[in-house]
């Protein structure tokens, strides 16, 4: 029992010097604000999470828009409001889908290269070069790939929504005969700018804080071995997906309140 | 009188490590450690694997904190700068890592213009030229458009050496710079180390296994044993130390006072099948 209460305790103590570290980390990383002189590197990295990152969302945003209007289409057309179809696509991606799929696909894909590059920069000692150089990795590393994420993941949500909207419409208008007026007429008429579009970027940028936040610190505090890479890249993906799905929750509750 | 003789100490060596204290979890690494490194000197490290040389390296550099004790790098202390003065610190210090650590996604060139690039505000055309004087001084000029990745071991050490003095630091730390490398490769690094020392007036903390290389070429080397120093002296000294640990490991012998079995039962009893337990 003595064992099980230490165990718990030596537990408890890790998780709340990481999440210490992680704090000094980010704190010390976005305080270096990238110089003008940097900014070759931020948009290099904007170029390796963004742009790179691009093909898997266009993708995904298409084939779920799809899908979501053949489910809206054949509900509605029972109650014969196929004409809301649009409106309801563009609430669900704007609110809720958008942020959270596109920060899943970012932290697969961006958040997991992100993490075994830094992890492999530490285990191959070439972190510990740098400082020992006089230049602080976490202004040369960490911070324009933390900037880059907060920067590229909100204008990922933003592709993914508009290209899921056509996806939508493709499915809705050209394959299953939808009026397009009543398409794009229901969506004008009732999504807010700011309810709907704004509160869906906001959360995108939380999201965006919270992966690439969780991708530097990973990669940056990883067992310098070819297992620890391992096990941080999944650490990075599993966390952050939970920490995506758990805050859009409580995110959505905050935002949109007043549910009963 | 004492204090001009003491302040007279101070200038001769570089560095002073008085009384270091160090533990990576449970385990003692040192335990009130002192020794200095004269300045101008190669002064080498030596030591059991596990002993902590590498990690008395990361200490000097401050990438490490002791628990007690002090560190003194021209008379200022390791221990107790704050991250900005140790980024300073840094910049006249030069160290070659046991991998070599060279940036994979810049090339030969870039690598060693790298510090120069960060730390000083010189034109394009003075880098060009730093850069290949330093990368000539290593003989891989001809090899400045090469990536990391098409280099052999030797190379990678040569070119991360060409970094390590980019700004002509005052002290230079090697760790196992001979490690995995031919004999062309290690007689090539020997030399080098010999020669940039001389040559950039620095004082070289060299932390090696390979005995010969490292008395050819070494003015003062340390034994450090149990978190200790247990030997100092000049490289002809060692083998006549009175201690027989030292005298094992600088003459290479596999059984001594370090045994070469780890200790277990009679050999007869595990063959037997009854051995005590």
């Amino acid at each position: 029992m003595i064992d099980f209460v230490r165990s718990l305790g030596d537990r408890s103590l890790d998780r709340m010097a990481s999440l210490g570290r992680a704090t000094i980390m980010w704190a010390t990383a976005l305080w270096g604000l990238p110089k003008l002189s940097e900014l070759p590197l931020l948009v290099r990295q904007i170029y390796n999470v963004g742009v790179l990152s691009l093909v898997i969302i266009i993708l995904s945003a298409f084939s779920i828009g799809a899908v979501i209007a053949l489910q809206f289409y054949t509900q509605l057309s029972r109650f014969g409001a196929e004409d809301a179809v649009g409106l309801g696509l563009a609430l669900v991606l704007l609110r809720e889908l958008g942020p959270v799929v596109t920060g899943l696909l970012f932290a697969g894909r961006a958040g997991s290269a992100v993490t075994a590059e830094i992890g492999l920069m530490k285990t191959t000692e070439q972190l510990s070069s740098m400082e020992m150089m006089g230049v602080d990795p976490l202004r040369r590393i960490v911070a324009p790939r933390l900037w880059a994420g907060i920067i590229s993941m909100p204008l990922l949500t933003a592709m993914f929504n508009v290209v899921a909207i056509y996806g939508g419409m493709v499915v809705a208008v050209e394959w299953l005969g939808s009026d397009l007026g009543s398409f794009w007429s229901g969506m004008q008429d009732s999504v807010e700018l700011w309810n709907d579009v704004g509160k869906g970027m906001v959360k995108s940028v939380i999201f965006a804080i919270v992966v690439t936040w969780i991708a530097v610190f990973q990669g940056y505090d990883t067992e310098p071995t070819p297992e620890g890479i391992g096990l941080a890249t999944t650490r990075t993906v599993v966390m952050s997906s939970v920490m995506i799905l758990a805050l859009d929750f409580i995110l959505t509750l905050s935002m949109y309140g007043e549910f009963k | 009188m004492a204090e001009a003789v003491a302040a007279s100490a101070a200038e001769d060596n570089l560095i002073e490590i008085r009384d270091l204290v160090f533990r990576r979890g449970e385990r003692l690494i040192f335990d009130g450690l002192s020794m200095t490194v004269p300045r101008g000197q190669i002064t080498a490290l030596m030591g059991p694997s596990g002993c902590g040389k590498t990690t008395l390296l990361r200490i000097i550099g401050g990438q490490l904190k002791p628990e007690a004790g002090q560190v003194l790098l021209r008379g200022e202390d390791v221990t107790r700068a704050s991250r900005g003065e140790l980024l300073e610190l840094r910049k006249d210090i030069g160290m070659l890592f046991q991998s070599s650590a060279l940036f994979t996604d810049m090339s030969v060139y870039e690598n060693v213009a790298f510090p120069l690039r960060e730390h000083t505000d010189l034109p394009e055309e003075a880098i060009r030229d730093l850069v290949l004087m330093k990368l000539n001084a290593v003989g891989l000029r001809g090899a400045r458009d090469l990536m990391p990745s098409q280099l052999s071991g030797g190379m990678a050490r040569r070119v991360a050496l060409a970094r390590a003095i980019a700004l002509d630091p005052c002290l230079l730390m090697y760790d196992e710079p001979f490690t995995g490398q031919d004999p062309i490769s290690m007689g090539v690094v020997v030399s080098l180390i010999r020669r940039l020392n001389a040559a950039l007036g620095a004082t070289s903390l060299l932390v090696s296994h390979d005995i010969h290389e490292t008395a050819g070429i070494s003015d003062k080397i340390y034994i450090l044993d149990g978190g200790k120093v247990v030997a100092g002296g000049q490289p002809a000294e060692l083998p006549e130390h009175p201690s027989s640990r030292v005298r094992q490991f600088v003459t290479g012998t596999p059984d001594g006072p370090v045994p070469f079995h780890y200790p277990a039962d009679q050999l007869a009893y595990d063959l037997l099948g009854d051995a005590p337990r």
